[in-house]
């Protein structure tokens, strides 16, 4: 069943994803399939099973706190879209 | 002398002695590169000037009689999902077209201080996401052994790299078969090692659960060899496991004595195509001519397995690639106003089809009211998927079966179909859910002649047993190849 053009706006907006109006159809239908498949896992009892997020579970692997050299501002910028030297710039995040 | 003809170990015992040069094999595999890559698009990037002067300096040393690291000089590719310093890597995405990371990967850092000489970067399905190489946003790879069909993916281009001889070896990713598959379609040697044997620092995350770094090889040795250079704990890697790396390559030909060879039942279902059933099943008589037992086991869960790792993949990539935001590398979009606008733009313009897909089916499986009945669910049936394996390995010691549902298709053909695209990973998925080491090595071809692979999977850190009964079938045989000069 397909997605609803509601559904995929929102979905997409909350993914900070702009869609063309071509994709949001085309990912209606596509996405409401995949769903649809996805959905045989209610086929299955889960309720006495555990989820499980990692396959080897490793758990609170930490280090000293100890100061470390870190990488350099200039590396750190020299992919930036924009920069003034310092600092990565993006558009207003509030108004005024 | 052409390297091609040698063995990985032959190649790598003349690479020590000095009766190659690593000049010599380097400028071989760069000529080939000019040669066929326009045609099969493996290579997205190559220095030649770089290349030659890494294996002219790994010369020298050895010609000063100065010690020389595991790989000796050998090329190796390198798929462009792995972070090199200084380097482009664009993971096959318009979205990093002109990345150049500022850190060596943590199995790039292992290459180089095995004297490995780093080739190029390999083409590669967007961020990882594909099983065909049609996602990459800079040509879709072709296979070696017919242009008009796929390689496999995600790892499409190192893949073909290996397989057409443009390289000895070659780096790529396996998150749900991305290393396995393009082995298996390429008929090549492919292996993922256990989830967290090898540092993921510097990988690129696609899913971090699921995703591992592992070799591909024309020969078993070689997936040894290139295994025991780069697997190893990394304290920048808190999910890399800090237990001893055995050595490989010392026991890589040693056979194993009284070896239980199991096959899922469910593994022979319909939909699996003839031929490679049979070159299977002739592969397990083979391990039976060699005095293993076969055994049936059932993994029960395996219909669930593509529907769990595609909600707990895309979750996870859903999180992962939320970073390209446009703000600290990466396509940006001009002319927005505000920071929610670039973001939005920067992202609908810098992804293809196939990453957007993933992206919103993980985002909708992770929010309000969906999280339970999708992520959380999946993740139960993970848990089931790996009890399965758990009680399977109790009464054998390695799981043989296919790699793929059918051989290579053509490019084009589950294009515009993305599920049906999905169902082929049905093989290889269950071994990232559960962590599971897998390798594929050639076990025949079709009339069409085109590569069939066998796929083993063992417990996890059993990587030494694998490559054991791996090279036990690979002694036995003779289906190590190089594609018609052709192509």
């Amino acid at each position: 069943m397909a997605l609803s053009r509601d559904t995929v706006l929102k979905v997409a907006h909350l993914a900070r994803l702009e869609l063309s109006p071509a994709e949001v159809d085309e990912f209606s239908g596509q996405l409401g399939a995949i769903l649809d498949y996805v959905a045989r896992l209610d086929e299955l009892d889960t309720s006495n099973v555990e989820p499980m997020v990692h396959s080897v579970e490793v758990a609170n692997v930490l280090r000293d706190d100890v100061l470390v050299p870190s990488l350099p501002r200039t590396a750190a910028l020299a992919n930036a879209p924009k920069t003034d030297g310092r600092y990565f710039l993006v558009p207003p995040i509030i108004e005024g | 002398m052409d390297w091609t003809d040698f063995s990985t170990m032959d190649l790598l015992d003349r690479l020590r002695t000095g009766e190659l040069t690593s000049a010599a094999v380097t400028a071989a595999c760069l000529d080939a590169i000019d040669q066929s890559n326009a045609r099969l698009c493996a290579f997205l990037h190559v220095d030649r000037t770089a290349a030659l002067a890494q294996a002219e300096a790994v010369d020298a040393r050895r010609q000063r009689g100065e010690p020389i690291g595991l790989l000796a000089g050998m090329p190796v590719a390198i798929k462009d999902v792995l972070c090199t310093q200084g380097e482009p890597t664009t993971c096959g995405s318009r979205m990093l077209e002109r990345f150049a990371p500022p850190y060596d990967a943590h199995v790039i850092t292992r290459l180089k201080v095995a004297d490995a000489v780093l080739l190029g970067r390999t083409n590669c399905d967007e961020f990882a996401m594909g099983s065909s190489g049609e996602n990459s946003a800079y040509g879709a790879t072709r296979n070696p052994w017919d242009l008009e069909r796929t390689p496999g993916g995600s790892s499409s281009g190192s893949a073909a790299a290996v397989a057409a001889r443009m390289a000895p070896a070659a780096l790529g990713s396996d998150t749900g078969g991305s290393i396995r598959q393009p082995a298996g379609l390429c008929g090549i040697v492919g292996m993922k090692p256990t989830y967290g044997r090898v540092s993921r620092y510097g990988l690129v995350a696609y899913a971090s659960s699921l995703d591992q770094v592992g070799p591909f090889a024309t020969d078993v040795y070689g997936a040894a060899l290139i295994l025991e250079a780069i697997a190893g704990h990394d304290a920048r890697d808190s999910t890399s496991i800090d237990c001893p790396v055995p050595s490989y390559t010392a026991t890589v030909e040693q056979p194993l004595a009284g070896l239980r060879v199991g096959f899922a039942r469910e593994h022979f279902a319909e939909g699996l195509d003839a031929e490679i059933a049979a070159a299977v099943r002739t592969a397990l008589d083979i391990y039976r001519s060699l005095g293993a037992t076969v055994v049936d086991v059932s993994l029960p869960h395996s219909p669930y397995s593509i529907a769990a790792y595609y909600l707990v993949a895309c979750s996870e990539a859903s999180s992962n690639l939320s970073r390209y935001d446009g703000v600290h590398y990466g396509h940006r979009a001009e002319n927005a106003k505000t920071l929610v606008e670039m973001y939005s733009r920067s992202r609908g313009e810098g992804f293809g089809a196939e990453v957007k897909r993933r992206i919103m089916l993980g985002t909708f499986s992770l929010s309000s009211g969906y999280y339970d009945q999708y992520y959380v669910k999946a993740l139960k049936v993970r848990r089931l998927i790996r009890q399965d394996f758990d009680r399977a390995f109790e009464s054998i010691d390695v799981l043989a079966g296919p790699v793929t549902p059918t051989p290579a298709y053509k490019l084009g053909e589950k294009a515009n179909d993305p599920l049906s695209m999905y169902l082929g990973d049905i093989y290889t998925i269950s071994a990232n859910l559960a962590g599971l080491p897998g390798i594929v090595v050639p076990c025949g071809f079709t009339t069409d002649r085109l590569p069939i692979g066998l796929q083993l999977l063992a417990p996890p850190f059993e990587e030494e047993r694998l490559l054991r009964a791996a090279r036990m079938f690979e002694r036995a045989t003779d289906w190590r190849a190089k594609p018609p000069a052709s192509m």
